[in-house]
């Protein structure tokens, strides 16, 4: 028998009750829909990390300092780790090969907010970072135009800034050259010497709403004088070196305040370990709300099962006739089954549609990313779905006796 | 070399297990049908004559005897091969008319030869003709539910006759139509039986039977009379 025949005889048959095969498509629509939308948020939230995880630099580690946030010391009853510092020779013995060979850059971070003005411009609570000029690399910093510090700057107490996008766009009229113009950090004055490119805000805080000035001026000027870092950026040579970094920054930070690692305040932030931890769990809802949507599909099967067993019965009379004029079982079945396969085809280009149209809003600040394989995928299931699913009634009315089925009334 | 008779039956008994009884609807039934002949088949309801027609139309098999039909027999044929000379050998005319619903009257009288595998532009050839041969080139794609009873029923005879089958079987054919219809739908018969078709007719209407030429009359499964139509008894029976 003709495909072609076949194909719109099954339209004709679904056409005449429209509604029913509306609400039965609605299943295989939902379904399809739903698995395309939940894998794409799914890959959409794991691009994101992974990109959070670039921005932030493989390789470093942050060790902070929990008693700037008042969490108290590791180990109650210690007076000695409360007072425990981060000083500008730590960082030294860290930056030697000898006692810290995995240790490539060691960045030390001195920050504070203060509000950035510029002529009538001005800007509260920019994050001043006072730091060295490997904080940059580490953190993933890409000067966009003029220059970063330089190592001669940290030493001469310079007072130049690296200023991000936002306090560009805030200060400056579009256009201008910020480059080599005067902005006060409070009552300080900086040089411009350089922009930051855009670094979005995928880490949680702005990381556009900075200036990066020499550690050095920032105790001047901004801190006030502590020999004591906020925190310390420390940048492994590779990323499978980041533990033994870690531990190498550890030690030398336990020997310096005397006491054991255990008992240092300090929290060693592995930003990657951390995000990655984020993302294996957002995987797994994935993999869960995927089963779930795929059973929307299996559930939209058996409402294709349901109806065409209703449409075989009501269309006995029509199948007695086209077997006493000499239709084979398997015309008969070809016929029921194309019937099947084009209602839950229909619901899956449906679910196709809705579900690449979907993937393009965000979903709890998520770009979905809709997959290739997920749309075939879901289009592939749906006709196995329609097969599957209309194989049954198919051949219950291929099996039909004529002499009873022209009786049927 | 002479042709096999279009129907050949012996001893053709047919048994429905209803319950614990057992119904003959056929108890030995012997009949020889010619090519070109043009019969009609009588009986009140419960004759049994339903279930000729279902086992002369290869719908359903004798429990016992022997069935040729154009000299195949039928026996042991199985459910493929009998939707093969169903599709063939016979074409069905019912009372209800049974076309195919919200398929037009073209698909409808092409549906026998596509099942037959015939190529498109031959089946539509051919479906063309078969409309033109009943009068209706006029509705070719009106769908059944556009169409009068009469019209309908010519559709009907347009599907028998398109596979240009050995047996024309025509159950209670005017039953659902008007006397008008009815005569029209008959003289089609009349015409295609002049120009050497075989005919078989089922009904209980006497004026219907008398448009043919051979009367068998069944009572309780058996034929209880056959003889031809008489020229006399054909203008007396015939109204009008």
């Amino acid at each position: 028998m003709n495909i072609l025949d076949d194909l719109r005889g099954a339209l004709r048959g679904l056409s005449a009750n429209k509604l029913r095969s509306a609400l039965t498509v609605l299943g295989i629509f939902i379904g399809v829909g739903a698995v395309i939308i939940v894998v794409g948020y799914g890959n959409g939230s794991s691009q994101a990390v992974q990109n959070r995880i670039k921005a932030l630099g493989t390789n470093t580690i942050t060790i902070v300092n929990r008693g700037r946030f008042g969490r108290g010391p590791a180990t109650a009853g210690s007076t000695q780790t409360q007072s425990a510092t981060i000083t500008p020779q730590d960082v030294s013995s860290m930056q030697d090969q000898n006692q810290a060979p995995d240790i490539l850059s060691v960045s030390p971070v001195l920050s504070s907010s203060a509000t950035a003005t510029y002529s009538s411009a001005s800007d509260s609570s920019v994050t001043i970072t006072g730091t060295t000029p490997t904080y940059l690399q580490a953190e993933d910093f890409q000067v966009e135009a003029g220059s970063s510090i330089t190592a001669s700057d940290v030493t001469n107490h310079a007072q130049v800034a690296v200023i991000g996008q936002d306090l560009l766009s805030d200060l400056y009229a579009t256009g201008q050259n910020p480059i080599g113009s005067n902005v006060f950090f409070g009552s300080a004055r900086f040089r411009v010497v350089g922009v930051l490119a855009d670094k979005g805000s995928s880490a949680g805080a702005d990381e556009n709403n900075v200036a990066i000035i020499p550690y050095t001026t920032a105790e001047d000027y901004i801190t006030g004088y502590t020999n004591n870092f906020t925190e310390l950026i420390v940048e492994a040579k590779n990323a499978k070196d980041v533990n033994a970094a870690e531990n190498e920054a550890d030690d030398i930070l336990a020997s310096a305040n005397q006491t054991s690692v255990a008992n240092l305040p300090f929290t060693a932030i592995n930003e990657a370990t951390l995000l990655s931890t984020s993302a294996s769990t957002s995987s797994t809802f994935t993999v869960l709300l995927t089963v779930i949507a795929a059973v929307s599909l299996l559930v939209g099967g058996i409402g294709i099962m349901n109806i065409m067993l209703v449409t075989v019965t009501e269309r006995t009379r029509e199948i007695g006739i086209r077997k006493a004029i000499g239709a084979p079982r398997s015309a008969i079945l070809t016929q029921f089954l194309i019937e099947a396969v084009m209602l839950s085809l229909i619901g899956g280009v449906a679910g196709v549609i809705v579900g690449v149209v979907g993937t393009n809003f965000k979903i709890d600040g998520v770009k979905p990313i809709p997959t290739p394989e997920s749309i075939i995928g879901a289009f592939l299931v749906t006709v196995v779905v329609g097969v599957f699913f209309g194989f049954y009634p198919a051949s219950r009315a291929a099996s039909l006796r004529p002499v009873d089925a022209l009786r049927y009334e | 070399m002479t042709n096999p008779p279009v129907i050949a039956l012996r001893n053709v008994e047919r048994t429905y297990q209803m319950g614990d009884v057992a119904v003959r609807a056929l108890d030995g039934v012997s009949l020889v049908i010619e090519r070109g002949e043009f019969v009609a088949i009588m009986g009140a309801s419960g004759s049994g004559k339903s279930t000729m027609m279902n086992v002369i139309g290869c719908l359903d098999v004798p429990t016992r005897g022997r069935y040729w039909l154009d000299g195949v027999d039928v026996r042991n044929l199985d459910e493929s091969a009998l939707s093969r000379i169903r599709n063939r050998k016979i074409g069905f005319v019912f009372q209800s008319f049974n076309l195919i619903p919200r398929t037009t009257a073209l698909a409808n009288v092409e549906l026998p030869l596509t099942y037959a595998r015939v190529p498109a532009r031959e089946r539509r050839a051919r479906a063309l003709a078969a409309l033109e041969l009943v009068g209706l080139t006029e509705r070719l794609h009106h769908v059944p539910a556009e169409m009068s009873g009469g019209q309908q029923q010519r559709v009907a005879v347009a599907r028998a006759i398109v596979t240009n089958p050995a047996l024309i079987l025509a159950d209670e054919p005017t039953g659902n139509l008007d006397s008008r219809s009815s005569e029209e739908v008959m003289l089609i018969f009349e015409e295609l039986n002049r120009a050497g078709r075989t005919v078989v007719l089922i009904t209980h209407e006497s004026e219907i039977a008398a448009h043919t030429k051979r009367i068998v009359r069944l009572r309780d499964g058996l034929i209880l009379s056959d003889e031809p139509v008489s020229r006399v008894a054909q203008a007396a029976g015939a109204p009008s």
